[in-house]
């Protein structure tokens, strides 16, 4: 083949020319349209939670070594909602056996329901959700054999005067 | 790839003969812009129903956020306005695109008028553009209460007191737009239903009766 005839040979035929620029127009317009549709769309997923502060619970003389549930109200930004009476949230506080005060969050860690402190007759000494029987120990760790795959959660503590005050919940390192 | 993908779902579906018909058809002369710029005329229609995509699609974007309740419709549109990524580039697109619809929409009509083009055989289709004119009027003033806000709610204040000036159903009239005799909480969730579910509803049917009918009947021709 003379040199000649492969600079004539189009590498690209005029139909593929326009199909690609019509087609890369068309798909810029449409990107630039659809991008501030779907970024606004996918925002709550990319947000970052507001960092909570801690609250005053209780005195520290009323926590026992037998699990008690206290309401800790903590203020609420759901969207545009907030709540001026803020969202009252339970935790159990119990002092444990190395004086330490533990604070378990309520929130079963198999699907969600809210564990009860001996919430079921038959299990004395034990946490417990009625929702598939999950059940903890009093230090909040699961019970194996029962559907919960984890330990319960805990509020972060902090004491101050005599007055307990819990923080965010946090994993058990555990 | 994209080649072969089509081709898969063609060899199926069978959709190239659907497509051409509906997208492969020769644009005439007298309505094409590159011929007679003064052409540009014609393009009125094509842009209106270009803008009532973006209104769908923002409108749908919108309801994410958007409450139709007197307590919070109001919050909720500050707060997908000024707390959520392009809230108010989105927000913007359907309150912009809601003037700009309208504004084609009439440069349309009067394209139609002026050209002619409404005579035998096309009345039919003239009443259909009538009918999807009031419909889109329609979407206008019932997403103007949405927001909730002091312009909101004194627009449609004054735009269900002229309602009610017509004579012996006025009345009759205003109670049914405002769900009850005041403009309140039922006038808030029925503007939105009738915003976001019935209007455009018939919006979509109505412009399905015009397409079918501009395909059945062609373009009008020259002047
Ligand atoms: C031609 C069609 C439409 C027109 C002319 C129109 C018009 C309007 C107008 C004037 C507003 C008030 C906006 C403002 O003042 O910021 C509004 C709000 C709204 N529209 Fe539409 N609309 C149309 C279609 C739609 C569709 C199809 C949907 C959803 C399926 C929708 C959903 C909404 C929502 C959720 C709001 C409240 C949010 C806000 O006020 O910013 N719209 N619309
Ligand atoms: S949610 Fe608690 S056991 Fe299933």
């Amino acid at each position: 083949m003379s040199e000649e005839k492969e600079r004539q040979k189009p590498r690209i035929s005029r139909r593929q020319f326009l199909t690609y620029t019509l087609a890369g127009t068309a798909g810029f317009l449409g990107s630039t349209m659809l991008y501030p549709m779907v970024r606004f769309a996918v925002d709550p997923m990319l947000k970052k939670g507001a960092a909570s502060e801690f609250v005053d619970v209780a005195a520290v003389d009323e926590i026992t070594t037998t699990p008690k549930s206290f309401q800790v109200n903590v203020k609420v930004v759901d969207g545009w909602y907030k709540p001026e009476e803020g969202q009252t949230l339970t935790a159990w506080v119990m002092k444990q056996d190395n004086g330490e005060i533990l604070a378990l969050s309520p929130i079963c860690k198999h699907l969600g329901c809210t564990v009860t402190w001996e919430g079921s007759p038959e299990h004395s000494n034990e946490f417990f959700c009625f929702c598939h029987n999950g059940r903890y120990t009093k230090e909040g760790i699961n019970v194996p054999g029962t559907p919960p795959n984890a330990p319960l959660d805990e509020y972060e503590t902090k004491i101050e005067n005599g007055r307990l005050l819990l923080g965010p919940i946090k994993k058990r390192g555990v | 790839m994209i080649r072969k993908m089509y081709d898969w779902l063609d060899q199926r579906l069978d959709i190239t003969p659907i497509w051409r018909d509906v997208a492969d058809h020769e644009v005439p002369e007298h309505v094409n812009p590159a011929h007679h710029f003064s052409a540009f005329i014609y393009c009125f229609g094509g842009l209106t129903f270009f803008v009532i995509v973006i209104q769908f699609l923002s409108g749908m974007f919108l309801s994410l956020y958007y409450v139709p309740d007197i307590k919070h419709a109001h919050a909720s549109v500050e707060y997908l306005q000024n707390e959520i990524a392009f809230g108010s580039i989105v927000r913007g697109m359907h309150h912009w695109g809601a003037s700009v619809a309208i504004v084609m929409l009439f440069l349309h009509t009067l394209r139609v008028f002026f050209t002619g083009a409404y005579k035998h055989p096309r009345e039919f289709n003239w009443v259909v553009g009538m009918l999807l004119f009031f419909v889109v009027l329609g979407l206008g003033f019932t997403g103007y209460l949405l927001p909730w806000d002091n312009k909101a709610y004194f627009a449609t204040k004054v735009g269900i007191e002229i309602a009610a000036s017509v004579p012996f159903v006025g009345e009759h009239i205003a109670t049914f737009l405002q769900g009850g005799d005041m403009v309140g909480a039922t006038t808030l969730t029925r503007f939105f239903a009738l915003h976001v579910f019935f209007l455009p509803g018939a919006l979509l049917a109505l412009l399905g009766a015009h397409f079918i009918l501009i395909r059945r009947q062609g373009i009008s021709g020259p002047l």
